[in-house]
């Protein structure tokens, strides 16, 4: 629901979204090549990544009030911020000292198994009725998938496979978001119930 | 010693310095040019994404939705603000 034609549309803020986890993809791949221990020379540098996923989170809580019509979708964005202040707060904790356990960073790969059930079970169309259903079907299979990168970490830290498989994730998953259109085709299929097509 | 002379090691000694760069510090810097580069690619792909090139008619969100200049700013802060840091840092812990 666009309020009074002055909300930016729904494919816009997937495009931001999308250049928040770009950046959380950065982020992660920097701190893999060089390492915790480098990654962590300069304290703040610590907090960067938890804190980008935990305003993403905090950012979601608008989209979920503006932006969904209807409960499914509510709930599904919802718990999308849920998970994503879940486990920004518990890396933050981590990074801080408060927090101990390298278990924590289970809370990832259940923010990312819930995330990729919410696009699934939110999307009532078929992949092929148009791109953004085809989008939340890609989307949410890749996040169920890829969250065996983090559960891998939560008892292997070290594994550089798991943290360069988690940190490409999120390049895989901005550039699904950026492909976002609210109306266009998916490989030449587009349902005519889906509205009128962009390019 | 001349001020020439050392003009010159240090020159020699900074060119010694980045052909040892190690990979990992060329990745580091290699990070955010690539990510500019996939944004510029991407506009040239599809000018049709950036409405600045024909915003005749566009409103306001529409003027500031940009997804490839968003790849391109992304790239660019990477290498100013982050990379020189963790570059700084790296070297020094392979000293």
């Amino acid at each position: 629901m666009i309020v009074a034609g002055i909300e930016p549309q729904a494919e816009m803020v997937h495009w931001w979204f999308a250049t928040g986890i770009l950046i959380l993809g950065l982020l992660f791949l920097a701190e893999t090549i060089v390492g915790k221990e480098v990654w962590g020379l300069r304290p703040w540098r610590r907090y960067l990544w938890p804190g980008t996923l935990f305003l993403l989170g905090v950012l979601m809580w608008p989209v979920m009030a503006l932006y969904t019509n209807s409960m499914i979708h509510m709930v599904a964005h919802g718990s999308w911020a849920q998970v994503l202040m879940l486990s920004g707060a518990a890396e933050l904790g981590v990074v801080r000292g408060k927090l101990h356990s390298q278990y924590w960073r289970l809370t990832l790969a259940a923010a990312m198994l819930v995330s990729g059930t919410a696009f699934l079970v939110h999307e009532q169309n078929g992949w092929y009725f148009a791109r953004a259903a085809f989008l939340h079907h890609a989307l949410g299979w890749t996040l169920i998938l890829a969250s065996v990168f983090p559960l891998v970490q939560a008892f292997r830290p070290r594994s550089v496979l798991a943290a360069s498989g988690f940190a490409m994730m999120f390049f895989v998953i901005a550039v699904l978001l950026y492909c976002d259109r609210d109306s266009a085709a998916i490989l030449g299929h587009f349902s005519a119930f889906a509205g009128v097509p962009h390019r | 010693m001349s001020a020439d002379i050392a003009h010159r090691l240090h020159g020699e000694r900074e060119k010694e310095r980045i052909a040892t760069r190690s990979a990992r510090v060329r990745t580091i810097l290699a990070l955010g040019p690539v990510t500019v580069l996939a944004g510029i690619a991407w506009a040239l792909v599809q000018p049709w994404r950036l409405t600045l090139l024909h915003p005749t008619a566009q409103g306001f969100w529409w003027l500031i939705a940009e997804p490839p200049i968003y790849v391109v700013l992304v790239g660019v802060l990477f290498r100013l603000f982050l990379a020189p840091g963790i570059v700084e840092d790296l070297e020094g812990a392979e000293r």
